[in-house]
């Protein structure tokens, strides 16, 4: 390992056998076969889950797109964020805003939300390129920090509701479907899931996601490849800051209020460990940390409700010890494992 | 103007606890190359321990530098059994190693001690001598802290063991091959940076009170103070925590309301380190292309 | 109005809001949910994680409670089991929480669930789909809204109202004297300063000289105090978690501002925020109480301190009997106790809310002597009187007479 490295965020000190940037278990058709059977799955599942699973499956969804905004910026483009609550909160409350002061529906609304975070995500990844690694985390978790506190504020309490948060109205099911609005809020989520997984998918593997994974690897060879740093960063944080504030737009319209509370910095966390648990760098990663990150916490209060985040906490140990590329890594070695032992291969 | 020297000492003293936990984030970066978040929750078990001997009866010194050699053991044992399964992987897994001890400390603490605010004594007589602007815990807190300052530059400055733990952190290939014992010098590192911690959390414990939360407020400030100081410079960050403390609490009172001052004084931190990438006093790190 | 007609009102108001706030929810007829012969379900989410962790044995003791009144047989006939989870004081966990006790345990009701934006949260969630939220371990005012959200109601005296006390008292027995006020900025906080401000009236400027507030990340308060003593107030009203509130006392004391102090009644409990502010420090502060603080002496022999320490003793010996949260939780209990019971055999959800706005002078015996629990249809404000109190350097010493009620 050179000392050369300019972004050591993913770069392992030593890298482990078989670690690549973009795995892929399944290949080709294999793979579609198996993504359309999910999403078959996905749409069946509100007729069979119970009201607080199907709202437990929406959070799911809703924690995947922030994950996936996250892991664009951080897994992909290196650049770490502990400030991604910010975004989330932005979004949340661009969201209820709109609905509230503009009367604005809220299929307009999400992709409202999302450009307005763009647009914030844009502006500051712009003075963040010059900070890295600890900087940026700092600077990143200044906004999460800052963010419920600027809501708070009495100056602007008309329109932010201040301390008392606000009320969201749930999206009213279009009339003659013959769905609860429960089951409507997550198929609009689930739509909106597929949309950004599918862009995501895409981008990544297009030219402008080689340069955004080059500038992460490799910052300075990158730039004498005649790729431009500063454009590429900050549109990388504009599109992951987007991602997230979608995330916080359907999460206000699923659980119908915000409040400063529900975006403590605490909540970046939440979302670097979906992240990392997930699989940094991976997209369908993104699920897996969510999964984590919604039910680990039941699951620890089951076990002991009196140190419910000790045992949170160990179980986070033992997925980052026994799979350090993360839950997907683990999984694609485990699958590996399995193809290489089944006969006929 | 009366104010204007309150609130200057007040910074000051506020900047002094910030400076304690900031010197325990800089010791474990100048040893490992690490920012390790969880070193307010491991100073605020420590605190707990000592609170523990202290209700056992043993005498303050005594508490005091026991608990300082546990939390040392209690450094080395985290960095072998935690940290060195994944020294390999990449720095986010190491992030998230180091939430997960936070979490873990800071709900064990809250199950085995409680959650109530609990007084922890001071070793310093209660009689302020130098007026009401400032207490005795808070001028001693100034004086150890710039002890320990004086210490850990003399240490990793002029000691043999010192130098090779910043060798480590620098270059750990390069360490091998002149015979340092890389491993230990790690270990060593992280155990004392924990007692640094432990020193600062028995230093606050007296301040803000003793409970599972008290670092919360305190980490993000030491932080910000060796982040805006410069996080390989002891001195720098020792400064950049006063710095902080003075100018947060100034802005508080004269400039704007109180509820934003924290958000501000993050903003002006981040505008410097636009300016000054490394700090104000920090390297300027040159990478090898 | 009649029982019979209040009734029928109620249900308009549950279809109406039900309409207005989201689609209407229809519920299979049978069997009300956490209902059988044998049990009866409630559910409550408190802060068991988080930087709010010192109240949860509020809830704790609540817990506790009903495990005695089960093995005293339980409530005709049936045992109650109160499910309490954490939600972290995160108003998205709340709701998770809340609809998981709601839509998959099926809890008959919503009982002592935790601070102000946790229960904001799910206030029209529980409104639109008619599950009685009863008794909130917290003192907004905007809980008592019988019109508009029929199936939420508090339980404590509301802030607003608190805090009218202690500006009243200023103004009748200090009418020379100026004031300052220094509480959390969150929503309990600025409940706390908006009816601090109203209780002075068109003088408030008069009266209120300074203000400031402090963020749950703010190690030390010193700063502030600062402030405050600048502007030369006598008299110093702190809201705020015991941790803040101790360093606020002590350091008015220290600086040598010594104001005239009032602290709201949530923190105002002897060990866990004045032992650590210093006893001696704390002497002379002023409070209100409508329970009997647990260790004033005065009740040494009361039956009702007498049957809540045995409580104690024998049903939650991990509870400090020093901290006031048991008593609340175990007034709280007693007065959900009694609903259930008034409800007999009608356990339906609407029958519990009818039953919760019908408790005439309910005289628990840890409330003080004259404070009583009093409900009607448009009355959803429990408990209204209280007392004032001082601290006179070892324990709580009322004085005056009963306030409101």
């Amino acid at each position: 390992m050179s000392t050369a490295t300019i972004n050591p965020v993913l770069e392992p000190v030593k890298a482990p056998p078989g670690y690549v940037a973009n795995r892929a278990i399944l290949t080709g058709g294999s793979r579609q076969v198996t993504v359309l059977a999910l999403i078959a799955v996905a749409i069946v599942l509100p007729f069979v889950l119970g009201e607080y699973r199907l709202f437990q499956a929406t959070q799911v969804l809703i924690f995947a797109v922030a994950i996936l905004g996250l892991n664009i910026l951080t897994g992909y483009n290196g650049q770490i964020s502990v400030g991604h609550s910010a975004f989330l909160a932005m979004g949340a409350y661009a969201t209820a805003i709109l609905g509230i002061e503009f009367g604005m529906p809220y299929w307009l609304a999400i992709p409202t939300s999302g450009l307005i975070c763009l647009g914030f995500g844009f502006l500051f990844g712009f003075p963040a390129l010059r900070l890295q690694g600890f900087y940026l985390a700092l600077a990143t978790f200044s906004l999460a920090v800052a963010l419920p506190q600027l809501l708070r504020y009495k100056g602007i309490e008309q329109w932010t509701g201040g301390v008392q948060g606000l009320f969201v109205d749930k999206p009213a099911v279009p009339a003659g479907l013959p769905v609860t609005p429960d089951q409507w809020i997550y198929f609009v989520t689930l739509f909106v899931t597929i949309a950004l997984f599918w862009a995501a998918w895409n981008l990544v593997r297009g030219p402008v996601g080689r340069a955004v994974i080059a500038l992460r690897d490799h910052e300075v060879a990158a730039e004498v490849m005649g790729i431009r740093a500063s454009i590429f960063k900050s549109l990388t944080f504009g599109v992951s800051a987007m991602y997230t504030g979608i995330a916080g737009s359907l999460s206000a319209l699923s659980i119908q209020f915000v409040a400063p509370d529900s975006f403590h910095m605490f909540v970046s966390v939440t979302l670097l460990v979906g992240a990392v648990v997930g699989g940094v760098a991976t997209i369908w990663g993104a699920f897996l940390g969510a999964l984590f990150v919604v039910f680990i916490p039941n699951v620890a209060e089951q076990i002991s409700s009196n140190a419910t985040w000790a045992v949170y906490g160990a179980f986070l140990l033992l997925v980052i010890y026994l799979m350090p590329n993360g839950m997907a890594g683990g999984l694609e070695d485990l699958f590996r494992r399995l193809r290489a032992r089944a006969p006929g291969r | 103007m009366d104010l204007f020297i309150h609130q200057l000492f007040t910074g000051l003293s506020n900047g002094a606890i910030y400076a304690s936990m900031a010197l325990a984030i800089v010791m474990i970066f100048r040893t490992t190359n690490l920012k390790n978040f969880a070193q307010g929750e491991m100073a605020m078990f420590s605190a707990f321990i000592a609170w523990w001997m202290l209700g056992l009866g043993v005498p303050y010194w005594i508490a005091f530098f026991i608990t300082i050699a546990v939390s040392f053991v209690i450094g080395v044992l985290a960095e072998r059994i935690l940290i060195r399964p994944v020294m390999n992987a990449p720095l986010l897994s190491i992030l998230i190693v180091f939430f997960g001890i936070f979490v873990i400390l800071h709900s064990l603490a809250g199950w085995i001690f409680g959650y109530e605010v609990k007084v922890f004594p001071s070793p310093f007589p209660e009689e302020a001598v130098f007026g009401t602007y400032i207490t005795n815990h808070e001028l001693g807190t100034i004086a150890i802290v710039g002890a320990m300052l004086l210490a850990i530059y003399a240490f990793l400055n002029f000691t043999k063991t010192g130098l090779a733990m910043r060798g480590v952190a620098e270059n750990q290939a390069s360490c091998k091959l002149v015979g340092i014992n890389v491993n230990w010098m790690l270990g060593l590192g992280w155990g004392l940076a924990a007692a640094i911690g432990a020193v600062a959390g028995m230093l606050i414990a007296p301040v803000v009170y003793l409970d599972p939360s008290m670092m919360s407020g305190v980490l993000i400030y030491g932080f910000a103070g060796a982040i805006l100081g410069g996080i390989d410079n002891p001195w720098g960050a020792v400064v950049g925590s006063l710095i902080l403390g003075v100018v947060e609490n100034l802005l508080g009172t004269y400039v704007i309301e109180t509820e934003l001052r924290l958000s501000v004084a993050l903003v002006l931190i981040i505008a410097i380190l636009l300016i000054r990438p490394n700090g104000i006093f920090g390297r300027t790190i040159v990478s090898r292309v | 109005m009649t029982n019979l007609s209040r009734r029928t009102v109620l249900a308009g108001l549950a279809g109406a809001s039900a309409t207005a706030l989201a689609a209407p929810h229809v519920r299979p007829a049978g069997a009300t949910p956490g209902v059988t012969d044998t049990e009866i379900l409630l559910g409550q989410t408190m802060p068991y994680s988080g930087g709010a962790s010192g109240y949860a044995d509020w809830g704790r003791a609540e817990v506790a409670y009903f495990e005695m009144i089960n093995a005293q047989g339980g409530i005709n006939g049936r045992h109650v089991r109160l499910i309490s989870l954490d939600d972290g004081l995160s108003p998205p966990k709340t709701v998770e929480q809340t609809r998981r006790m709601v839509e998959r345990d099926g809890v008959l009701a919503l009982f002592g669930s935790f601070a102000t934006s946790p229960n904001s949260a799910i206030h029209r969630y529980v409104n639109s789909r008619g599950v009685p939220h009863l008794f909130l371990a917290s003192g907004a005012s905007k809980w008592a809204d019988p019109e508009n959200y029929p199936w939420t109601m508090g339980w404590l005296p509301d802030y607003p109202t608190e805090a009218k006390v202690y500006a009243q008292y200023i103004m009748e027995n200090d009418p020379d004297a100026t004031a300052s006020i220094f509480y959390q900025n969150d929503d309990g906080g600025r409940d706390f300063y908006e009816g601090f401000k109203a209780g002075f009236g068109d003088q408030v400027d008069r009266y209120l000289v300074g203000e400031q507030t402090f963020e749950a990340t703010d190690p030390t308060v010193d700063a502030q105090i600062a402030n405050l003593q600048q502007s030369g107030a006598n008299y110093l009203f702190i809201i705020g978690q015991p941790r803040t509130m101790a360093q606020a006392i002590r350091g008015s004391y220290d600086s040598g501002w010594r104001p005239n102090l009032m602290i709201n009644a949530g923190s105002a409990s002897v060990s866990g925020t004045l032992e650590p502010a210093g006893l001696d420090k704390a002497a002379g502060i002023m409070s209100v109480a409508f329970v009997k603080d647990p260790t004033d002496d005065t009740w040494a022999d009361d039956p009702g301190f007498l049957a809540w320490s045995a409580f104690m003793d024998e049903w939650f010996p991990k509870g400090r009997k020093s901290d006031v949260n048991t008593v609340y939780g175990y007034c709280m209990a007693q007065t959900m106790e009694q609903v259930l019971r008034q409800c007999g055999d009608d356990l339906s959800r609407e029958n519990v809310m009818a039953q919760a706005a019908n408790l005439r002078d309910l005289a628990l015996p840890m409330l003080l002597p004259g404070v009583t629990i009093n409900t009607a249809p448009d009355d959803y404000r429990p408990i209204e009187a209280m007392r004032l109190q001082r601290f006179n350097g070892a324990k709580w010493e009322l004085f005056g007479d009963t306030i409101g009620g």
